[in-house]
C-alpha cells in the first residue's frame, strides 16, 4: 500500500512539475511540450491507480511473477506501434515526395511546408518506425538467447513507453518549428535530456537481462544490440551538448561551434547509421534469419569479426560528409579511408546472411517472409557497396548535395531497415499471438513485390536524378560561366521525382497490406487461400497399373 | 599547456601508440573465436537459439 501512495505520489509530482513549466514558458512550442508531458504524466498516474488490485494491495499481498514465462506485452504494443509508425512515416514520406513534383501541396500554412514536414519524415521512419522495432525485437531476442525472462519490468515498460512519448515530442516539435537544425538530431535540449533519461534505463533494463542469463555464452545478436544502445549513448550525449538561452523556453545553443560543430554533427550523424540502423538492425538478422531460415548462422567466427570490424571501422566514417568543406584535409582523407574499409565487413556480414540459407535456397521460393529477408540482405550488401564509393573524393564531388544520396540512403533504409523489420514483424506477430501462422501468407507476397517495386522506382529515379544534377552544376561554358541556371536543374528533375512519387506510393501500398495482415492475425483470423507451393498431384493418375492382356 | 600543444600531442599519440593499441586490440579480438579450442563454443553458440522454445512464451496476449 506504501508503494503505491508512493508511485501515485512520483506521478502526480511530475504532473505538478509539468504543469508549473507550461505556466512559466516562454514560448508556444515549449508550452505544448509541456502540456504533453503533463498529459503523459496524468497517464501514467490513471493507468497506475486503475491497474492495481486493492483487495491484494490491503492485504499487503505481492504477487511474484513467473520467472518461467518470457515477459512479452511490451514486444506484443511493439509489433503494433512499429507498424502504425511505419504507415504514419512513410505517408509523409510520400507527401513530402508530391511537395516536391507540386509545390502547391506545401498548402501555405507554415505547419505544412516541406522544411517542417522533412524531419517528421526522417524522425518517424528512423526513431519512430526503426526505434520501436529496434527495442521491440531486442526486448524479445535478449529474453530468447539468455534464456531468462525481462530484469527490470517497471524499468523496461518506462523505456518503452518514455521512447514513445519521445517520439511524439519530436514530431509535435517539427511541425511547431522546435528544432535544434541538426540532421537526425533535431528535438530541442529538454527531448534530449528526456531521450538521455530513458535511453540509460534501456542499457540497465537489457544489460539486467543478459546479467540474469542461464546461457553460458551471450548469443552474437546481444554484443549487436549492446553496442547499438552504447554507442547511441556516447553519440546522443556528445552531440546534444546544448546551452538553453531559459530553462522555461526551447531555444538553446551548441557548445560546438564552427567546423568542430560540423564534424561533430556528422561524427554523429554517420554513426546514428552505423550503430542504430546498421548495428541494431544486423541483430535482427543474426537472429531471425536463421530462426526462420531453422539453419544455425553459417558462420558464426565470421560474425564475431564482422561485429568487431564494424565498431572499429565505423566510428571513423563521419567526416567523409564534409569532403571539400573547412574541415582539414586529413580528417577528410581519413573519413574517405576508413568508408572503403567498411566495405569488407559490410559484405562479410551480407555474406554470412546470404550464406546461413545455404541448402535451403528452396526456401525462397516457398516461403515470403525468407524471400523478404534475403531481399533485405541483398540492399544490405548494395547500398554498402555503394556508400563507400559515394564517400571516395572524386565520386563525392559529383554525388554531394545531389538526390544521389537521398537515393542511396533509401536503398539502404527501405531495402534493408525495412525489409528486415517487416520480416521480423512477420516473423513475430504468429509467435507473440499464438496463431499458427500470419492471416495471410499471399499478402506478405505481394507486400514484397510491392517494397521491391517501389523501390526500384525510388532508387533508379535518384540515381539519374542526382547525376543529371551534379553534372548541370559543374558545367562551364567557354565564357567560364555556369551554364546552368539552379532552376533550369530543378525543371530537369521534375519527371524523377515524379517516379520517385509512384514507387513512394508503392512501398506504401505494401505497408498498409501488411497493416492489414497483422491486425487481422492479432483478430485471430486465418485468411483461406491457396498455399504459396503444392507439390503436384494428379488424381487420375493415382491408381495402381492393370496389366492390359493382349489380344 | 597551450591549445597548440594539446592538439600536437593528441596527434602524435593518435597516429603512434593509440594507433598500435586500436591495431593490436583489434586483431586479437577478431582472432579470438579462431582459436581451435573455440570450435566447440561457436558450434554451441550458433545453434542455441533453437534449443529455446520449450520454454514457451507468456499468456500469448488473450
Amino acid at each position: 500500500m506504501e508503494s503505491l501512495v508512493a508511485r501515485a505520489g512520483w506521478w502526480l509530482a511530475a504532473l505538478l512539475f509539468a504543469v508549473f513549466m507550461f505556466a512559466n514558458a516562454l514560448d508556444t512550442g515549449f508550452a505544448v511540450h509541456m502540456a504533453i508531458f503533463a498529459l503523459a504524466a496524468l497517464a501514467g498516474l490513471v493507468i497506475s491507480l486503475r491497474k492495481t488490485d486493492y483487495k491484494l494491495a490491503a492485504a499487503g499481498i505481492k504477487l511474484p511473477t513467473d520467472q518461467s514465462r518470457y515477459d512479452d506485452d511490451l514486444v506484443r504494443a511493439g509489433v503494433i506501434l512499429t507498424t502504425f509508425w511505419g504507415c504514419v512515416g512513410f505517408l509523409v514520406g510520400l507527401v513530402i515526395a508530391l511537395q516536391l513534383s507540386f509545390p502547391a501541396l506545401n498548402l501555405g500554412f507554415e505547419y505544412t511546408t516541406f522544411g517542417r514536414l522533412r524531419p517528421l519524415h526522417t524522425s518517424a521512419v528512423i526513431f519512430a518506425f526503426g526505434g520501436t522495432a529496434l527495442i521491440a525485437t531486442s526486448f524479445y531476442i535478449v529474453q530468447r538467447t539468455c534464456r531468462a525472462r525481462l530484469a527490470f519490468p517497471a524499468l523496461a515498460r518506462f523505456v518503452f513507453w518514455g521512447y514513445q512519448l519521445f517520439i511524439v515530442l519530436a514530431a509535435t516539435g517539427y511541425v511547431l518549428g522546435v528544432t535544434q537544425g541538426k540532421e537526425y538530431a533535431e528535438p530541442e535540449w529538454y527531448v534530449d535530456l528526456w531521450l538521455t533519461l530513458v535511453w540509460v534505463a534501456y542499457l540497465v533494463v537489457f544489460v539486467g537481462t543478459i546479467v540474469k542469463r542461464t546461457e553460458p555464452h551471450i548469443y552474437v545478436a546481444n554484443w549487436f544490440f549492446l553496442s547499438f544502445i552504447l554507442t547511441v549513448a556516447m553519440l546522443h550525449l556528445v552531440n546534444n551538448v546544448n546551452l538553453p538561452v531559459s530553462v522555461f523556453g526551447s531555444l538553446s545553443y551548441p557548445l560546438w561551434a564552427g567546423v568542430q560543430g560540423a564534424l561533430v554533427q556528422w561524427w554523429y550523424g554517420h554513426n546514428a547509421v552505423g550503430f542504430f540502423l546498421t548495428a541494431g538492425f544486423l541483430a535482427m538478422m543474426y537472429y531471425f534469419v536463421p530462426k526462420q531460415a531453422e539453419r544455425p548462422v553459417y558462420s558464426y567466427r565470421l560474425s564475431i569479426v564482422h561485429f568487431w570490424a564494424l565498431i572499429f571501422l565505423y566510428i571513423w566514417a563521419g567526416p567523409h560528409h564534409l569532403h571539400y568543406t573547412a574541415l582539414p584535409d586529413w580528417a577528410q582523407t581519413l573519413g574517405m579511408v576508413f568508408s572503403v574499409m567498411l566495405w569488407m565487413p559490410s559484405w562479410g556480414g551480407m555474406i554470412n546472411g546470404l550464406m546461413t540459407l545455404n541448402g535451403a535456397w528452396d526456401k525462397v521460393r516457398t516461403d515470403p517472409i525468407i524471400r523478404m529477408m534475403v531481399m533485405s540482405i541483398a540492399f544490405y550488401g548494395m547500398s554498402t557497396f555503394e556508400g563507400p564509393m559515394m564517400s571516395i573524393k572524386s565520386v563525392n564531388s559529383l554525388s554531394h548535395y545531389t538526390d544521389w544520396t537521398i537515393g542511396h540512403v533509401h536503398s539502404g533504409a527501405l531495402g534493408w531497415n525495412g525489409m528486415i523489420t517487416f520480416s521480423a514483424i512477420y516473423f513475430l506477430a504468429p509467435r507473440l499471438w499464438g496463431r499458427t501462422r500470419m492471416y495471410s501468407q499471399r499478402m506478405i507476397n505481394w507486400h514484397f513485390w510491392l517494397a521491391t517495386i517501389g523501390i526500384v522506382f525510388y532508387a533508379a529515379s535518384m540515381w539519374v536524378a542526382g547525376v543529371t544534377q551534379g553534372l548541370m552544376w559543374r558545367e562551364y561554358g567557354a565564357d567560364n560561366y555556369l551554364v546552368n541556371s539552379f532552376a533550369e536543374t530543378v525543371a530537369a528533375l521534375h519527371p524523377m521525382y515524379l517516379a520517385r512519387a509512384f514507387g513512394g506510393i508503392l512501398y506504401l501500398s505494401g505497408a498498409l497490406i501488411m497493416a492489414w495482415n497483422v491486425w487481422q492475425t492479432v483478430a485471430g483470423n486465418l485468411r483461406q487461400e491457396e498455399p504459396l507451393r503444392q507439390p503436384a498431384y494428379d488424381p487420375a493418375a493415382d491408381r495402381p497399373l492393370v496389366a492390359v492382356p493382349a489380344e | 599547456m597551450t591549445g597548440h600543444s594539446t592538439y600536437e600531442t593528441l596527434r602524435h599519440f593518435a597516429d603512434s601508440w593509440g594507433l598500435a593499441m586500436m591495431v593490436i586490440a583489434f586483431v586479437g579480438l577478431a582472432a579470438w573465436p579462431f582459436r581451435p579450442s573455440a570450435r566447440q563454443d561457436n558450434e554451441a553458440a550458433a545453434n542455441m537459439i533453437f534449443a529455446e522454445d520449450s520454454l514457451g512464451g507468456d499468456d500469448n496476449g488473450e
